[in-house]
């Protein structure tokens, strides 16, 4: 199955998107005027970020949320920051999360404020129990298998849409920070509903 | 014959992203092969110092022309599982189940974590593990009913059978073959969790041999009763090990470059066998019990002399042994035997879980099956209680999903 199909809108050509590459790496040769040139013009974070085994937590629409995970790479010279994230063929609110201890000592999910940055050159995993991208909302079942479109917006408008299977996951059952149901599960456990 | 690859030592992801010997890696990158450097970036096994293990890190492919756990030689441990398919589960849950189960199967035959594994460090030392899938008819039937082959189902019956519904049938099998119990539990545990959604186990059945390195490489298994069993066996290296384990033109389209699978539960009194000493044992078979040779003579791979008889007239090799009874005119009835031993928790249920490959059981086990339910003294001793045949799909490439040959057809 393809677990990382990748797309970016605004896509280069091969040999732009070769030399922004090459460049990235200390020991390639000085670049070339045009080479130099074309990096300028490329330096689109989306276009230096790249999502790896991303996945879904299963969930049916009555659930009502569920959570995407995944590892995001920065092959980039330049931090890239995601903003936002959407997944229209299931959700139409869609929220980047963090995961912070709470007053009373327990664990809560909240809106990461100014979204999930990626230095250059380093990844973010997307992970149960910390950052993630958080679906609500849900407009239909999430079957185990299924695969769905997930587009990262960048805080420089550029935008990535990627596909990520749906996986049966007992976990990511965390608290909410404020008015927010239960995340998925209808599992008692978690008091703070 | 498959060998194993020896994981080599792998670079670190920062290096690679960072390091001034990586430029060509990255420039590669460009070619296309982005996917298979961010596999190779993740994979866990960089944290292991390769050096230090004797073994963990053998690998099988995943993906080729046939799946894996069938011409690879069996390792120390076994796991088959018979699960029954929910009735709701229909082509497109049959499709979602396969894809999920074989992206699993391809991360953890590497040594990588499944996707969404919450127990990521037990698989890093995959140990040869294999993982093969099998369909029973209640899964084929969901997918194409025109498409299951004439000999999948309940074979017929035979006379000595006293087989158990708890571990006969099922409509699809799951085959966790690896040197490491733990590595196999948790490729198992990891396999189940992605199935719970579309069906029950119906069965489980671990088998065990010898732990690898025991013995030298290619040693015939011993069973329970301490008999070397499997001499007669074709090998990968064989010239017509192909056409008797791989299906052909006469199959269905999509099991083409598949076989089929066997599984008999064969459980052995061993009380009763304490009883009989060590001339009436190796009689039974018609081998001796310390190296496998024929009674006949010589060693283990020789040719049985069926004519030879004692001083008194009667055949060396006895009508009723097994060896005997289990030959076949017919250079087709043969089979590949992938043969592990078991034990129940309490010990009160021991044997063999005969495991055997062929393109068509109805010609292959069928008949010799008939001939050792006919006349075997083994059967004094053994008796069937399992029974399930599978059809096992042609393996898939990168990307694809074992199965998926038959939602083309």
């Amino acid at each position: 199955m393809t677990m990382t199909a990748l797309t970016t809108r605004s896509l280069l050509a091969p040999t732009a998107l070769s030399a922004a590459l090459l460049l990235g790496a200390c020991a390639s040769p000085a670049p070339t005027e045009e080479e130099a040139a074309v990096q300028e013009s490329s330096a689109l974070q989306a276009e230096s970020v790249s999502i790896t085994d991303p996945w879904i937590k299963a969930a049916s629409a009555d659930d009502g949320m569920t959570a995407a995970f995944g590892v995001l790479i920065n092959e980039g010279e330049e931090d890239a920051v995601i903003v936002a994230a959407t997944a229209e063929e299931i959700s139409d609110m869609v929220e980047l999360h963090e995961v912070v201890d709470g007053d009373d000592g327990n664990t809560l999910m909240r809106e990461k404020d100014g979204g999930f940055s990626v230095a250059a050159g380093s990844e973010h995993e997307l992970s149960p129990g910390a950052d993630h991208i958080m679906i609500m909302d849900l407009t239909r079942d999430l079957e185990p298998g299924a695969e769905v479109a997930v587009t990262l917006e960048f805080e420089d408008g550029s935008t990535q849409e990627f596909t990520a299977p749906v996986k049966d996951f007992e976990g990511a059952n965390e608290n909410y920070d404020g008015d927010h149901e239960g995340h998925g599960d209808s599992d008692e456990d978690h008091g703070g509903h | 014959m498959e060998r194993p690859a020896e994981n080599g030592p792998r670079p670190s992801r920062r290096r690679v992203l960072l390091g001034g010997a990586a430029a060509a890696g990255v420039g590669a990158m460009t070619l296309g092969g982005g996917d298979a450097l961010i596999r190779s970036l993740r994979a866990p096994a960089e944290t292991v110092a390769n050096a230090e293990r004797v073994h963990g890190g053998r690998t099988y492919p995943f993906h080729g022309a046939h799946q894996a756990g069938v011409a690879t030689p069996p390792q120390a441990h076994a796991r088959f599982i018979g699960v029954d398919l929910k009735k709701d589960v229909d082509a497109d849950g049959v499709r979602r189940l396969l894809t999920l189960l074989s992206d699993d199967a391809s991360r953890l035959t590497r040594g990588e974590s499944a996707l969404a594994d919450t127990e990521p460090e037990l698989a890093t030392a995959p140990s040869g593990l294999t993982v093969t899938f099998g369909f029973g008819p209640g899964l084929v039937e969901r997918v194409d009913p025109k498409a299951v082959p004439d000999w999948l189902g309940p074979l017929p019956e035979f006379e000595t059978d006293r087989l158990e519904e708890r571990w006969s049938h099922g409509d699809l099998l799951l085959q966790v073959c690896s040197d490491d119990l733990l590595t196999l539990s948790h490729a198992v545990r990891m396999l189940l969790k992605d199935t719970r959604a579309f069906g029950e186990v119906r069965w489980s059945q671990e088998g065990f041999r010898r732990a690898y390195g025991a013995e030298p490489d290619g040693t015939t298994m011993r069973n329970l009763f301490g008999q070397v069993d499997g001499t007669v066996n074709p090998g990968p290296e064989d010239e017509d090990f192909d056409p008797l384990v791989w299906c052909g033109a006469e199959s269905p389209g999509w099991l083409r470059g598949g076989t089929a699978l066997v599984l008999r539960r064969i459980s052995m009194d061993l009380d009763e066998w304490d009883r009989l000493d060590r001339p009436g044992r190796e009689d039974s078979v018609g081998r001796r019990l310390d190296d496998g040779a024929p009674l006949t003579g010589g060693s283990e791979h020789d040719e049985p002399d069926l004519e030879a008889t004692t001083p008194l007239g009667f055949p060396v090799i006895a009508e009723y042994a097994h060896i005997r009874r289990a030959r076949s005119e017919d250079p087709d009835e043969r089979i590949l035997r992938r043969a592990y031993n078991y034990e129940s928790a309490t010990g009160e249920d021991v044997g063999l879980l005969f495991a055997c490959y062929q393109r068509d059981p109805d010609r292959q086990f069928v008949p010799i099956q008939r001939r050792l339910d006919e006349l075997d003294l083994l059967n004094e001793w053994i008796t069937h209680i399992g029974s399930a045949v599978f059809a096992l799909p042609p393996g898939c490439s990168e990307g694809g999903f074992v199965g998926q040959t038959l939602f083309e057809g």
